[in-house]
């Protein structure tokens, strides 16, 4: 179960319109190492975790991938609500206008739809849990090359907020692995 | 527009308190003995538990499906502004 609250995680504030910036950002909503592929994948992983740690970690860093997932589309939409044709072109997005206007899709900065092939669940938790600190890093990295493409201040500000939990996530997700490995040591022994 | 900026004001406490309380709550899932965290867990969920409950006397619930309380004699959930529309 969960419970909306009807604020976001980090506000959001955008200087101007900006088309540009907005197809660039879109990758962290439905990318490859984007929000949604984050919260999917820890959400799913949840069930075949063997630890109580590791268990809870998903299921609380999987919820606040979600969080993210809206601050990223809060940042697309308030980028693009106002583009004029002639700017969605001039920014490349004349095919997006085509299939959703100027509505919120997952779709990387190239336009490539999100799939369930960016994510895997292996049912080995020592598999999974290098998986996610894997997706942690690749993250990061990826907010690291938008805020050295960003041309809004305000924009890059949220960014290095979200760039930020990465680290902390990927933080965790260590410690739950170490956890993890003892885990499997002990059932060995014992 | 003073109210604008109680408003926004107090938003901005709750999002503090509870990004401390996120942010030990992923602690306290890999170290769940330490007492000390625990202690100011509790403490941020009771301010948390506070705030929340005088945002929504104010300016309607902040929370979905009965988590928090509607003042008033109109559904304010569906009119008060939306995250993106802020």
């Amino acid at each position: 179960m969960w419970i909306y609250e009807k604020k976001l995680q980090y506000p959001v504030k955008v200087s101007g319109k900006n088309v540009r910036l907005a197809k660039w950002v879109i990758t962290q909503y439905g990318g490859p190492d984007g929000e949604l592929a984050a919260s999917l994948r820890y959400l799913n992983q949840r069930y075949s975790m063997p630890t109580e740690k590791t268990k809870a970690l998903l299921n609380d860093i999987g919820t606040e991938e979600l969080a993210h997932l809206e601050i990223v589309g809060t940042i697309v939409h308030k980028l693009t609500k106002d583009a004029t044709i002639e700017e969605l072109k001039a920014a490349g997005l004349a095919g997006h206008y085509a299939d959703h206007d100027r509505a919120l899709f997952y779709v990387d900065a190239v336009g490539n739809p999100w799939t369930a092939a960016y994510i895997q669940a292996k049912g080995d938790p020592i598999a999974d849990l290098t998986e996610d600190m894997a997706a942690e890093q690749k993250a990061r990295a990826t907010y690291n090359w938008l805020i050295n493409l960003s041309d809004d201040p305000c924009v890059t500000d949220v960014l290095k907020f979200l760039r930020e939990r990465e680290v902390v996530h990927f933080q965790r997700f260590g410690e739950a692995l170490n956890d993890v490995q003892c885990y499997l040591q002990e059932k060995k022994f014992f | 527009m003073a109210e604008l900026e109680e408003r926004m004001h107090l938003l901005k406490r709750i999002r503090e308190i509870e990004f401390v309380a996120l942010e030990l709550n992923l602690y306290l899932d890999t170290h769940p003995d330490d007492t000390q965290a625990l202690q100011h867990f509790n403490r941020a969920a009771d301010e948390l538990a506070e705030l929340k409950k005088q945002y929504e006397q104010c300016y309607g619930p902040l929370l979905n499906y009965g988590f928090g309380k509607n003042p008033g004699n109109t559904w304010l959930w569906a009119q008060t502004p939306w995250p993106w529309e802020m």
